[in-house]
């Protein structure tokens, strides 16, 4: 997994409540077998005024003027401001691909869904929460500052603003740990193969019937 | 010893280890697969030449992308039928049971699995849909993962998790008649918002809920998520211990005896203590009628759209105004007022043996109104299919009007070729009313099948306890 320490880069306000995982990527692109391409696709019915198929050339397919990604001031964004409940609704671990595979480094967010905000970490995708009234600030200063960048410290856990001012943030050590060093967790999960198979062992002895084949 | 919570129990019986961080290993004992969340996983193992921990502990089945239509000339859409193919070679090559989408069992995965008894009370489920909070209804402890932690559980029959808060959401006394586990559910979820329960395992209690048949807890534990916990449960009762007699995949003989004694176990301690504890009064939930693009944005039927204006917090206030734009609703309108275009009977939330009862008791003798283009009715799996024909149900559908078709997720969200048109409005029994969701542009009301089915003969929404 690819490992976040620091990344600075331009934001981009997406000013809606509960987006929900159908809006980041909508089904027909969960067809796909494949865990890279979905970029294209992210927020696809907002992005797009047509409607759009896997596999599809997005180049030329009308865009919505009106969408925040869509906007020259906000191309190059690779930190999303958005409001609480981010990521709700389905497990798909698309949702963090396509941001992803869009160039997103980090979401800032009052909230956001327990089972999304658990996948992003899995790609070293940073969701980032802060209270609603500094969320609140984030937006007006974004709003008023063509090129509005911020600077996202893990190791640090910090949001640096353009101004010097530092925020801090909260995030749980062992997530921080796997992120910082780009961990796969399922090497680390082997390492403890010796306590898996006793727990099998003793547990197969007091619930059998949890191992009939 | 303190007293612990049903999720207490749950927990403390799972944990392989206790990591330094704060953090558990945490044994899991069913893990469900389908088509669309596991094919990166399965390409996952195969580039770290990895193999299933434990092959005999998955269960997998086709139904997101199925169609409903007659399936004997496969599936005409080829990025669909290669998604289905790769999950019967995964599970080919790797030996993992699969109800394969022509064999009688195969179905939404949150109704076979408690259908073939393969999740049963006390275990630890997960399974890549969010929905997997359904199989909390058995007392088990199950939730949704997303496709890297399905290639962990593969690979290591576990997974790393933090423990939640706890909840207790309390249904106090007797629902009123023609009021279901839907409405309760939506209910709740209507009280305590869609990120109420962001970070808490929920268990439902009170008598309402102890009143509910396993269905019925299915369908709360199914909408857990749509509050905002992952997992939804219910504490085992004679009513689970019934349910589960006689399931294929369910013990026998002697170990039925040592389970059941288990089983009996798996409830919340009197003076354990909840994190935070809701309370609704059973006797105030009327049927719902979701209008918005949120499953928190739901009204009694005997109410109206209501007006943003109203709503205090600015956040909440653009999103009612951009719903009821997508919605194309005025504020005030009575709900009754609102007609529908297509109906939707199914999806893991409502698509068992009762909720299909309670619809063809509506539709019993009507027939569809002349502006439903469309009243699909699709069961939750072979056998519940199998099940209705048994009991004449297909024909009182058939007779109305209605389609009744193959099992499978189909119009809940609208992967395979069941869905609404732009602008199309639904009375729908599913769980997501998400903008698109049944397809672009169409316009989703979560209701109970009773109300679904009321509406389909009526043409709009009524109040099916006066229908």
């Amino acid at each position: 997994m690819r490992a976040f320490t620091r990344h600075e880069g331009l934001v981009a306000p997406l000013d809606r409540a509960n987006v929900d995982t159908d809006a980041i990527i909508p089904k027909q692109f969960l067809k796909s077998v494949k865990r890279t391409g979905f970029g294209p696709y992210l927020f696809d019915e907002w992005r797009y005024l047509d409607h759009g198929e896997p596999g599809q050339d997005c180049s030329a397919r009308p865009l919505n003027p009106d969408f925040v990604l869509n906007q020259e001031r906000y191309r190059e964004a690779s930190i999303l401001l958005t409001r609480r409940n981010f990521g709700c609704g389905s497990s798909r671990e698309h949702a963090p691909w396509a941001l992803e595979d869009f160039g997103f480094r980090a979401i800032i967010a009052p909230s956001f869904a327990d089972i999304f905000y658990n996948n992003c970490f899995k790609n070293g995708l940073l969701p980032i929460v802060l209270s609603e009234g500094t969320v609140d600030r984030l937006f007006r200063a974004v709003e008023e500052t063509p090129g509005y960048r911020l600077t996202v410290d893990l190791p640090a856990q910090t949001v640096a603003m353009p101004c010097g001012e530092l925020i801090d943030f909260e995030i749980d050590g062992f997530r921080k740990h796997m992120l910082v060093e780009g961990l796969d967790e399922i090497a680390l999960t082997l390492q403890h193969a010796d306590a898996i198979r006793a727990y099998e062992e003793r547990r197969r002895r007091e619930a059998p019937w949890l191992f009939r084949a | 010893m303190t007293a612990r919570t049903l999720y207490d129990k749950l927990w403390d019986a799972h944990v392989v280890r206790d990591n330094e961080d704060g953090t558990a290993l945490i044994y899991i004992d069913r893990h469900l697969v389908h088509e669309v969340t596991s094919p990166q996983a399965f390409e996952g193992l195969r580039l770290e030449n990895r193999r299933p921990w434990r092959t005999d502990a998955n269960l997998a089945v086709a139904d997101h992308n199925v169609p409903t239509t007659d399936r004997s000339h496969g599936i005409a859409d080829p990025v669909s039928r290669l998604q289905i193919e790769t999950l019967d070679e995964n599970c080919r090559s790797f030996g993992i049971t699969e109800f394969a989408m022509n064999d009688p069992r195969q179905g939404i995965v949150h109704v076979i699995g408690p259908e073939q008894g393969a999740t049963l009370p006390g275990m630890t489920v997960v399974c890549g849909d969010s929905h997997t909070s359904t199989h909390g209804a058995m007392g088990a402890l199950a939730h949704g993962i997303g496709t890297s932690e399905v290639e962990h559980v593969l690979a290591t029959q576990t997974l790393v998790q933090k423990k939640s808060l706890r909840m207790l959401v309390s249904v106090d006394g007797s629902v009123r008649p023609s009021v279901s586990a839907k409405d309760i559910a939506l209910a709740i979820i209507g009280r305590m918002g869609t990120a109420g329960g962001t970070g808490y395992a929920i268990e439902f209690g009170g008598d309402a809920i102890r009143a509910l048949s396993m269905e019925g807890r299915m369908t709360v534990c199914n909408m857990a998520i749509e509050a905002g916990a992952r997992c939804g449960m219910v504490a085992v009762d004679d009513t689970t211990i019934e349910y589960f007699r006689g399931r294929p995949f369910a013990p026998t003989g002697e170990q039925w005896d040592q389970a059941v004694a288990y089983w009996r176990t798996l409830h919340s301690d009197p003076d354990a203590e909840f994190d935070r504890v809701v309370h609704l009064d059973a006797a105030s939930i009327e049927p719902q009628v979701s209008w918005g693009t949120s499953p928190e944005m739901v009204v009694p039927v005997s109410g109206q759209v209501p007006n943003p204006f109203r709503e205090t917090d600015p956040v909440r206030r653009t999103s009612m105004a951009r719903a009821l734009e997508y919605m194309a609703l005025e504020p005030g309108t009575p709900i009754t007022a609102i007609a529908v275009d297509k109906v939707f009977i199914g999806s893991c939330t409502n698509s068992r043996i009762e909720d299909l009862r309670a619809a063809a008791a509506v539709v019993r003798g009507r027939s569809k109104a002349d502006n439903v283009k469309l009243a699909l009715v699709v069961p939750g799996s072979g056998l519940v299919k199998r099940q209705a024909e048994a009991e004449g149900l297909d024909r009182i559908f058939t007779d109305a009007g209605f389609e009744w078709r193959q099992p499978g997720c189909s119009m809940c969200l609208a992967m395979n070729a069941d869905r609404l048109e732009p602008g199309e409005r639904c009375a729908s029994t599913s769980n997501r009313n998400f903008e698109g969701r049944q397809g672009q542009g169409g316009r989703t009301h979560l209701v109970s099948p009773a109300m679904a089915a009321a509406a389909a003969i009526a043409g709009h929404f009524v109040d099916v306890r006066e229908f």
